[in-house]
């Protein structure tokens, strides 16, 4: 008998593998939305936790799904919420990607591109503000993710500088 | 059948070999590992050139679900089939996969620690910024087009503000952008 939980967590992300344009950083409010108020499979809190944990991790930003699935049934719930997310666009992908050559330089493909690309922008800044509402709380760590954000535009040092300068004045105590 | 003969470059031995080469992007990125993709797959083996990898990106970006994924599916099916989509999806999700579940093992075992709760709440906020840099890096190139502004506004109020579900303002904004950039196709062709 499979655990209704784990039937749960591959339709959540299953479905929402469809909503994902423009990769997974542009669905973390509708994560958020399922996992956190819908769902009440981790609060608030535990979600800019596993945010953190997702992103000091090497590899893709769909990482958080599986810290998700891990925190709601470990080990079988990281593995199907990861499969979930993964599995049906990649079968969708692989069938696409057979015509797709076919419509190279089509009228219609360049204006669902040029169409699709405000949306996504849209969508992973709502991810920002949304994320900032999650995880941060006074000053300091507002303070934190505007200083971020303006280095990470504006300098062409790697990411990983910004969240390992965090992660010291974070154990410090000094953000 | 362009699709299965690329027209430059090397294509790999086995699905073993893009087992490996997508194992080494997964290891290499933080925070997205797309141009760690594109290094191994264009500069160091060579699998793809320029004009094929920005192919590969834009359909995988048009697609939904995880970018690199869709990458890994694509090129993995160019050269070795159905089963080189799989070998090369295994080889970059596997260690990433196991790495991120053994920091949050690690997290949950020393979380009543000050230092670490400090450390996770600080890195969290930082990559907080980074989503926000990146989507402003991506906002950049539109900023001269008035309804590409707009659609991108109204997304963002329908999803951070009016948290609205995202199916809906898909269904939404997604028809309504592509119409519009169907409408003006002609004007930007000249």
């Amino acid at each position: 008998m499979i655990p209704p939980v784990l039937v749960e967590l591959a339709r959540q992300f299953g479905f929402l593998s469809f909503l994902a344009i423009g990769g997974v950083n542009s669905l973390i409010p509708e994560i958020h939305r399922r996992v956190v108020d819908v769902q009440g499979w981790m609060t608030n809190a535990e979600f800019a936790q596993a945010f953190a944990i997702s992103q000091a991790s090497p590899g893709p930003n769909m990482l958080i799904v599986s810290v998700i699935g891990w925190k709601v049934y470990g080990f079988l719930g990281a593995l199907v919420a990861t499969v979930a997310i993964c599995l049906p666009t990649s079968v969708l992908t692989y069938g696409i990607a057979h015509v797709w050559d076919r419509f190279r330089g089509a009228p219609l493909r360049a204006a669902i591109q040029r169409g699709l690309a405000p949306v996504t922008v849209g969508l992973v800044l709502a991810s920002g503000y949304v994320l900032a509402q999650t995880t941060d709380d006074g000053w300091v760590s507002y303070a934190l993710t505007a200083a971020t954000a303006l280095l990470a535009l504006n300098t062409r040092r790697h990411p990983l500088w910004f969240l390992a300068a965090a992660a010291v004045l974070g154990a410090l105590g000094l953000a | 059948m362009r699709e299965n003969t690329p027209s430059t470059g090397t294509a790999p031995a086995s699905a073993g070999e893009l087992f490996l080469g997508f194992l080494k992007v997964g290891l290499s990125g933080f925070g997205g590992v797309l141009p760690f993709a594109r290094r191994m797959l264009v500069e160091d083996r060579r699998w793809l050139d320029e004009r094929e990898f920005t192919e590969v990106l834009s359909l995988s970006q048009f697609l939904p679900g995880p970018n690199i994924i869709n990458v890994a599916v694509i090129v993995g099916n160019r050269f070795r089939g159905p089963f080189g989509s799989l070998s090369a999806v295994l080889g970059l999700m596997l260690m990433p996969f196991l790495i991120v579940l053994a920091l949050a093992a690690l997290y949950s075992h020393f979380d009543t620690l000050a230092a670490v709760r400090g450390a996770t709440a600080a890195v969290s906020s930082a990559a907080t910024g980074l989503v926000i840099a990146t989507g402003l890096k991506m906002a950049r190139p539109l900023l001269g087009t008035p309804w590409q502004v707009a659609i991108g506004l109204l997304g963002f109020v329908a999803l951070a503000i009016a948290r609205v579900p995202l199916l809906w303002a898909l269904l939404v904004l997604a028809p309504l952008a592509i119409a519009i950039a169907w409408a003006t196709r002609e004007r930007r062709a000249r």
